[in-house]
């Protein structure tokens, strides 16, 4: 028996969404700033990819702010219940149309596959991403706060960061496309709404 | 000279800087006695003009030095000269030349130009020969980011996107080697190309000259560094006759534009240094512009200015001018591309990171292969899902 439940707050998928929209264009203004193409010119590329830099720091602040308030911080606490199950499912019963070993609740909705990966973007990526960018953007101020640090360096751990980004947003796009359809699960982001599997 | 403002004063060309004093003649042209009443009458502050009329015509001719300085600026326009150009600021040389005790503020020969980072307004008695004695170190108000540039690339690299754009062109090449060819009948030769500028001069040789040129960028502090007659060199790359001092560790260095003039030139073949020639002369005096032999005319030059080997050759040389007249109006500066860029104008200063002109390969290598494979991955996972059921279907129904 299916069961419709509403899995994500209003809030939430307005981060969601923002955060979506912030970080690709970060990736594409990034990777202009970086010389792989051109779309915007470096100028406006470079003007475009500081205000999204500044608005995803807001966005993140709010976003904090929000984790630790509802307590929702608790959802990323990672676990490595289950977490065989997962792998299994993703490599092997998939491919069996075997439903999807993982119970999802608005209070448990990440598997332990998705606690890492998103522990990881959180804890890891995006403050590489934030704090080596910081460093980028003040490197002429650096000096004056009694850091010495090479700009290349600091070039080579952001460029790495989005790499990493990169690579997180291609498999989390594919990722949304393994649900009962290939859009059940972006539509439930859009709309808060998610059909589950009712277990008896 | 400097400071005569009727226009009637002008020096006779071979007279050692006097004017003529009676009618006189040279190179077919007339020269009337200057009434040294009406030039003395009419003395004043100095205008361009009074600068021009020697520093826009060094080497002998309109431009053919500096690239930046020529009489175009007389009547600039604002895209030709933002600070010389009466619909611009309108400034005279002075307004940034300025003099301290009839001392005039610029670069000499081993002396840096002013470029400590100090304000001047205009009431105020001294230097005032950097941009930023006007401008400020942050002059850049709708993209402040910019401002960050300037611990490492002057005003001049940006603001002048090229050099001779009023239309006068400059010297680029000069070799002498070529000198020295004459007609069947005798008689000197003389190409010009469509501007009137000798490509070739029996007297000089070989000459290239452009218009609207796209500058060299060096690091410089302010300093050059010269080869004198004593300095010997390698032959076989170009002998920089001066060069910029300063680089990217340099805190007082910046990035600036140079107009990078090159030719070839007689020198010493077995001390590798440079050596005087004698030029201008009487027939049999060894001077080459009579007699037209290197060998004669580096031997007399030579005669009480230093050892000599006797054995001559002719060398590459080259030379930086360093631009920074000629400042566009701020819609023409360069765009950020035109540097942060694969082969942009400065892909040859090496020794520091530029965004958007320097990567690190392996990295690069590594993101995007694991980028593509990622992307084969999640494909060849996604065919699987489409794939696997299908097949099961068909044995099912078989």
């Amino acid at each position: 028996m299916k069961n419709k439940i509403n899995m994500y707050t209003r809030f939430e998928r307005l981060w969601h969404w923002l955060q979506a929209f912030l970080i690709i264009s970060l990736a594409i203004t990034g990777f202009e700033l970086h010389g792989n193409y051109r779309v915007f010119g470096f100028e406006q590329a470079h003007i475009l990819h500081i205000q999204a830099a500044w608005s995803l720091l807001i966005l993140s602040a709010f976003a904090v702010f929000w984790h630790m308030t509802t307590g929702q911080w608790r959802q990323y606490i990672p676990t490595f219940k289950n977490f065989d199950k997962i792998l299994y499912h993703y490599l092997v019963g998939i491919f069996f149309n075997e439903p999807h070993p993982y119970e999802k609740t608005p209070e448990a909705k990440l598997n332990p596959l998705q606690r890492l990966s998103y522990l990881a973007l959180k804890v890891f990526i995006l403050p590489l991403l934030i704090l080596s960018g910081l460093a980028y953007f003040f490197y002429n101020q650096l000096p004056g706060l009694g850091i010495s640090i090479g700009l290349r360096p600091l070039a080579l751990v952001h460029t790495a960061g989005a790499f990493l980004m990169l690579l997180f947003l291609v498999v989390h796009v594919y990722m949304t496309t393994t649900g009962g359809t290939v859009w059940s699960y972006t539509w439930a982001m859009v709309t808060g709404w998610e059909e589950v599997e009712e277990k008896e | 000279m400097c400071h005569e403002r009727s226009g009637a004063y002008k020096k006779f060309p071979t007279d050692c800087g006097h004017p003529a004093y009676t009618e006189k003649n040279f190179g077919g042209k007339a020269f009337a006695p200057v009434d040294l009443n009406t030039v003395a009458k009419s003395v004043g502050k100095p205008e361009l003009r009074n600068c021009g009329v020697c520093h826009f015509y060094g080497g002998g001719d309109d431009g053919v030095k500096h690239g930046d300085l020529d009489s175009t600026l007389l009547s600039a326009d604002r895209e030709l000269d933002i600070h010389m150009s009466k619909d611009g600021a309108g400034l005279d040389c002075a307004s940034c030349h300025t003099t301290v005790n009839h001392e005039i503020a610029g670069r000499y020969y081993t002396e840096p130009a002013q470029m400590e980072r100090c304000l001047a307004l205009p009431k105020d008695y001294c230097n005032r020969m950097s941009c930023e004695s006007c401008h400020g170190a942050r002059p850049h108000v709708e993209n402040a980011k910019l401002n960050d540039h300037t611990d490492k690339v002057s005003c001049q690299a940006c603001h002048i996107p090229t050099f001779s754009r009023g239309g006068k062109s400059t010297l680029m090449w000069w070799d002498w080697s070529k000198a020295g060819n004459h007609a069947d009948d005798g008689k000197m030769i003389v190409k010009k190309d469509p501007d009137g500028r000798p490509t070739y001069h029996t007297m000089k040789g070989e000459m290239r000259w452009e218009k609207d040129v796209t500058p060299v960028y060096a690091w410089y502090n302010g300093g050059m560094e010269y080869v004198t007659l004593n300095d010997t060199f390698s032959p076989d790359e170009p002998v920089r006759i001066n060069r910029p001092e300063g680089g990217y560790e340099d805190a007082s260095a910046r990035i600036f534009p140079f107009k990078y003039f090159q030719g070839r030139q007689v020198y010493d073949a077995q001390a590798n240094r440079l050596v005087v020639t004698k030029l201008f002369g009487p027939k049999g005096s060894g001077a080459y512009w009579s007699d037209y032999d290197w060998q004669k005319s580096v031997e007399v030059g030579m005669a009480g200015n230093g050892d000599f080997s006797g054995e001559i050759g002719f060398v590459d040389t080259a030379m930086y001018w360093p631009i920074t007249h000629m400042v566009a109006p701020k819609e023409d500066s360069l765009q950020c591309a035109a540097c942060h860029v694969r082969n942009g104008r400065l892909a040859s200063l090496s020794g520091f990171y530029m965004p958007g002109r320097d990567r690190a390969g392996w990295l690069d290598m590594t993101g995007w292969s694991l980028v593509v494979l990622s992307i084969l991955g999640v494909a060849a996972h996604g065919l699987g899902r489409v794939l696997f059921p299908f097949l099961r279907r068909k044995r099912d129904e078989e």
